[in-house]
């Protein structure tokens, strides 16, 4: 079961530059929400500020308060390791170890956290393949084939089972087919439908009909605010605020 | 259309004449080595037996008699060298690609690049006010250590500029799975980069194998068989200079198979280290 993510006051900076402002969300559990708008609204620097990767960039900046289920993700106790562990990522441009097979692969999120346990890992692995709808693709070369021989579409699908096999709770997924051809994206949205059911999904989008087609919720992004978030239905179809209005309408983008 | 067809003929010629260049060089730069190594294996390969290998020297002017010892003693010498000089090669180089804008980083690549410029004789010297001096003693430890410094610079910066190759996608990866830094830095940028760095160690220890100059006051030589680290112990390249100064015609037959020797030993060294290390099971890996 996914979580519920609280997002309130939400800041952020690269060195002096603001790239979000005052942003407050309640992301539903169990639901797919999209994040969209233009290039350069801050949809990347949102997400990445759920699970503190923001702050890995050089001279980066948070401040706000964000809540994971019971998780204070900003608290001060709260390691960002723990953190990102329990938020799992998928970036834009697939990323499997390349030195690694597809099982080591997926196994790095547990082996890498000190399990050992041959068999349990074994499970874990085909569950998050199954899971990603890749296990009958690749499960006859699971050790023989190194996690970069695959297409783009397969290794994709190896980075959404490698964050799915450490069990977290959130994922989080950046513009996950924007480098895909059109089948692979139909089978990565027939997955985030999947997904859904167990996890709580944050997809950030360029493509307006992506959103429409998987989330069912949907935040409107403009120059680091958060314009609009609503039901994904009436973002698209009734929109509250003219800038909504004219995005998902095509007068700018 | 004259003009056309004059161009053109000057720019065929031009393209040839660079090729031609290009091949011309490449072909100058392994002449040399071609021509030595041929020469190596002209004038020792008639002595290259198996008393030769086995035997340990004669006394002086005696005929016969072998390195065995001294060819066991560098490899000897050599382990002691690397099992000082890569850990901390490699983990100088972790430092420096990790946190490589500091001040501190900027002095430990400024030592490195002075410590490999370090003339080989004045290290030995080093080594030898710092262990044999205190020990007392000549030893084949003395001759690792100093060896062994001299790996280091070679490997810290050939381990740094492999990490840094690393691209960030990979790293980023490892952090988004909740990895923590230290852990993807060993486990996965070091390991995405181990061919290179590997290249690395092969070029520090090729480097080293050959060095006569800091075994002098070190390792010392021996005429018989030791493996003791505490004590003098015979190194090849050692041995090739006593014999290859000294007066009798014996010992400069066996200073040429002894040269050859060596060569083969580090050609060998790599190749066995590359091929154990090789990842060329992996289908497409990039």
């Amino acid at each position: 079961m996914g979580v519920t993510i609280e997002v309130n006051n939400l800041n952020a900076w690269f060195g002096k530059f603001q790239a979000l402002q005052d942003i407050k969300m309640t992301v539903e559990p169990s639901k797919a929400t999209a994040i969209i708008g233009p290039s350069g609204c801050g949809k990347s620097t949102y997400v990445r500020c759920l699970n503190r990767m923001h702050e890995t960039v050089a001279d980066a900046r948070v401040k706000g308060d964000v809540k994971v289920g019971d998780l204070e993700v900003y608290g001060n106790g709260t390691a960002a390791v723990d953190v990102r562990r329990r938020i799992g990522m998928v970036f834009q441009k697939p990323n499997p170890f390349p030195t690694m097979t597809i099982f080591d692969n997926v196994a790095a999120g547990l082996k890498l956290n000190g399990y050992r346990n041959r068999v349990e890992l074994e499970e874990v692995v085909e569950r998050s393949l199954r899971l990603a709808a890749l296990w009958d693709e690749v499960k006859d070369v699971l050790r023989k084939k190194s996690g970069a021989s695959l297409s783009g579409g397969q290794q994709q699908r190896l980075c959404i089972a490698r964050a799915l096999a450490v069990e977290p709770e959130v994922l989080l997924m950046d513009e996950p087919a924007s480098a895909l051809d059109p089948i692979s994206t139909g089978k990565i949205e027939e997955l985030i439908f999947q997904l859904k059911e167990h996890y709580t999904v944050v997809i950030v989008t360029h493509n307006m009909q992506q959103a429409a087609r998987v989330a069912d919720f949907t935040g409107f992004f403009l120059m680091g605010k958060l314009i609009e978030f609503d039901k994904t239905e009436k973002i698209f179809t009734n929109p509250s605020d003219k800038r909504t209005e004219d995005y998902v309408t095509g007068r700018f983008g | 259309m004259a003009q056309q067809k004059h161009v053109s003929l000057f720019r065929q010629a031009a393209n040839h004449a660079a090729s031609f260049g290009a091949a011309a060089s490449a072909f100058l730069v392994l002449a040399p080595l071609m021509a030595i190594f041929g020469y190596l294996v002209f004038k020792g390969i008639g002595s290259i037996n198996l008393a030769f290998l086995t035997h340990t020297p004669k006394p002086v002017g005696e005929v016969g008699g072998g390195m065995a010892n001294a060819i066991v003693g560098s490899m000897f010498i050599l382990f002691i060298a690397s099992f000082i000089g890569v850990p901390l090669g490699i983990g100088a180089g972790i430092y420096l690609s990790e946190y490589g804008k500091s001040r501190y980083s900027t002095l430990v690549r400024f030592t490195a690049d002075v410590l490999n410029g370090v003339p080989s004789i004045v290290i030995g010297i080093a080594a030898y006010a710092l262990v044999v001096l205190k020990q007392g003693h000549f030893s084949a430890m003395a001759g690792g250590v100093a060896l062994g410094i001299m790996m280091i610079p070679t490997i810290a910066r050939t381990t740094e500029e492999m990490l840094l190759m690393v691209p960030y996608a990979v790293r980023e990866a490892a952090l988004g799975l909740g990895i923590p830094q230290w852990r993807s830095t060993l486990s996965i940028a070091l390991r995405t980069a181990r061919s290179g760095v590997i290249t690395g160690v092969m070029l520090a220890f090729a480097r080293v194998a050959g060095e006569t100059a800091p075994l002098i006051f070190t390792a010392f030589g021996n005429q018989f068989w030791n493996l003791n680290p505490n004590q003098p112990t015979a190194a090849l390249p050692l041995q090739l200079y006593v014999y290859a100064i000294s007066p009798f015609d014996e010992w400069h037959r066996q200073a040429w198979a002894g040269a050859l020797i060596l060569i083969v030993l580090i050609v060998v060294a790599v190749s066995v280290v590359r091929l154990a290390t090789r990842r060329g099971s992996f289908a497409g890996s990039h």
